[in-house]
């Protein structure tokens, strides 16, 4: 009940035209890479499966730090952390469910563990190969890390290029105790080798094809959650304190718990794109706390328009096909490009694909009645 | 602590108040006290410590010595931080105009909406249509009722500054700390400020910074001289202005 109301915000024609693309692509895509042979011109093939499935995980992850950065103001620049923290989740409960299949037959240890001599599984190993308690973790761990920390870093009123500063110091410290052996998160080779998750083989197309669809539906109700929030009287309160803090401080309101609050949801929502990222790829590793991770997560929403719901999906999903693309024809130049696009963006489109498609859209709009006076540019 | 008697009929008391910025003495030795309804307006040349005053009122800056006393006595400030007076029913609006520009006229009131404060109420916060009526009636008064849908960040500089006027009053405080309202503003709109001070008055107690004697003047309230941290001279303006000391420390010394 309290949840249809907080859901009936009243979703703008752009949200529900990607949400409907999404759910299409979520049923489309399973039916061309499995119902259609090989053959056909309509068949995906399976790098392509591969690769959008990781795209919107990336997605969502851009939406998890649009809702921080583009309504809360807050540019965190760690967001990676979150992300990886549910990666590992999600790694562990795969690395238990390998059991004696790995390269040394234990059926308790993981091959790491067992390599690196350990008797008994750490104590925060355990649970994990249940599924819903890893799945609680995917969520947990991250959310619990993001309270933490705004807890202490708002309270302290720490904000601005200060914060985005502690928020890499954070990824880069979580990166270096990951590499170590003796963390028990099998060092810098991180977990792979997986073989099932719930009881299918994680290789098998049926199964690579309900991760993808759960992607796409996981990344529907990343939107949906967003856009509630974004449109109730506390996502005000968000563009309240990324455009005038001590207003709304002078006003009686605690924006630390404002902050608290969407720095926490959005910590959540990354994780959960990282427990479904991993599966996919079949592999986690420490790599995935490097600072530059979280660094392109900023580029991918500056690029598709922050403080939009659309724009850091697109922005996204254009970025690492850019990417995969780019990585293919003229790998040494994709970091140069990479920089160059953000500085672009920066410099030329501060509010992305999406302020441009307006902005074009209001002119095109504007031009059979040639008196309208040109817009006011909005102030930043 | 030892308070006087003449506390119980006072909103705002201060008392002996000194604040220092790296050995500056911003504030020295400070003592005001504000009654019940009361309008005041308070003058003084640049770096009077006007502002600093008000950033201890409101809880920004800790006063290093003396008492802030708020409510006839009742609340000490100096324990409490910016929400929390804010919430005691301490409205203040800036020196420059600060309103949430990417808010509609109509939002920013209703963020300033006496209500609950906490981020989980507003998560579930519904508008009803009392809360239309109430910023109805508030931007009549500020007379801002043709903007309700225009983005605050394309008002003006001078409705900009009725807009945060009206936020106060949407906060429905006890007290008004209103710093330099007509900075800025056209004849006309200095004119219609003041007498829309004045009638808020009528039911609020209000602090006006300004420097516009022309202003002040209009509305016609007792007034404090700042100088140097301390009050220089308060009575009427005629009283104040005519003050040897106040003349010196306007026309230079």
């Amino acid at each position: 009940m309290i949840l249809t109301r907080f859901f009936l915000g009243g979703f703008d024609r752009g949200i529900t035209v990607l949400i409907a693309l999404l759910l299409l692509l979520a049923l489309i895509v399973p039916i061309l890479h499995l119902a259609v042979p090989p053959t056909s011109f309509f068949h995906i093939p399976t790098f392509i499966v591969a690769l959008l499935g990781k795209y919107l995980t990336y997605a969502l992850l851009a939406l998890s730090l649009d809702l921080v950065w583009g309504y809360c103001g807050i540019l965190s620049l760690g967001h990676g952390a979150f992300f990886a923290l549910g990666g590992y989740a999600m790694g562990m409960y795969l690395m238990r469910q390998i059991g004696s299949r790995g390269s040394y037959g234990n059926a308790e240890l993981p091959d790491f563990m067992v390599f690196l001599n350990w008797k008994e599984l750490p104590w925060f190993w355990y649970g994990f190969d249940n599924f819903a308690f890893a799945l609680l973790m995917v969520m947990l761990v991250p959310g619990l890390l993001a309270f933490v920390f705004g807890w202490f870093a708002f309270r302290s009123r720490v904000t601005g290029v200060y914060l985005s500063i502690i928020t890499q110091a954070m990824t880069y410290a979580l990166m270096l105790a990951f590499f170590r052996n003796n963390m028990g998160f099998g060092g810098n080779n991180g977990l792979t080798d997986f073989k099932d998750i719930l009881g299918f083989n994680v290789q098998a197309p049926e199964t690579r094809m309900a991760l993808f669809s759960a992607s796409a539906v996981a990344l529907c109700l990343g939107i949906l959650i967003t856009s509630a929030l974004v449109n109730s009287k506390y996502g005000k309160l968000m563009i309240g304190v990324r455009d005038a803090e001590s207003r709304l401080r002078f006003l009686g309101y605690r924006p630390e718990s404002i902050k608290l609050l969407a720095f926490t949801v959005s910590a959540v929502m990354a994780g959960v794109a990282g427990a479904l990222y991993v599966p996919q790829v079949g592999i986690i590793n420490p790599g995935e706390f490097d600072p530059g991770n979280s660094i392109e997560v900023v580029i991918w929403t500056a690029v598709g328009g922050r403080g939009t719901i659309v724009g850091p999906v697109i922005g996204a999903l254009l970025v690492n096909a850019g990417k995969s693309w780019f990585t293919g024809v003229l790998p040494e130049f994709w970091l140069f490009a990479l920089g160059g696009l953000f500085v672009f963006v920066t410099l030329f489109m501060p509010k992305g694909v999406v302020g441009l498609w307006t902005s074009v859209k209001a002119r095109w709009r504007a031009k059979p009645s040639a008196e309208i006076t040109q817009p006011a540019e909005a102030q930043t | 602590m030892n308070l006087p008697s003449n506390i119980a009929s006072t909103l705002l008391y201060l008392d002996g108040v000194s604040v220092s910025f790296d050995g500056f003495r911003a504030i020295n030795n400070l003592s005001l006290t504000l009654d019940v309804g009361e309008m005041r307006a308070i003058i003084g040349p640049n770096g009077a410590g006007k502002t600093t005053m008000m950033d201890i009122i409101t809880g920004k800056t800790r006063a290093d010595e003396g008492e802030v006393f708020f409510d006839h006595g009742r609340v000490d400030l100096s324990t409490h931080d910016e929400a929390d007076i804010a919430t005691l029913g301490i409205g203040r609006k800036f020196q420059k105009p600060t309103v949430f520009e990417s808010h509609t006229v109509e939002d920013n009131i209703l963020l300033a909406m006496k209500g609950k404060r906490s981020a989980f109420a507003s998560l579930f916060h519904r508008s009803s249509a009392g809360e239309a009526k109430e910023i109805t009636n508030i931007l009549e008064t500020v007379r801002l009722a043709g903007k309700r849908g225009a983005l605050a960040a394309n008002l003006s500089h001078g409705q900009k500054q009725w807009l945060e006027i009206g936020m106060l009053l949407a906060q429905d405080p006890k007290l008004l700390l209103v710093d330099e309202p007509v900075a800025g503003m056209t004849d006309a709109e200095t004119e219609e400020t003041a007498r829309l001070l004045k009638h808020i008055a009528e039911d609020h107690s209000v602090i006006v910074v300004e420097h516009d004697m022309h202003f002040v003047r209009e509305l016609g309230v007792k007034v404090t001289c700042l100088h140097e941290g301390s009050v220089l001279a308060e009575g009427r303006l005629e009283h104040v202005s005519a003050d040897p000391r106040v003349i010196e420390v306007y026309l230079g010394r």
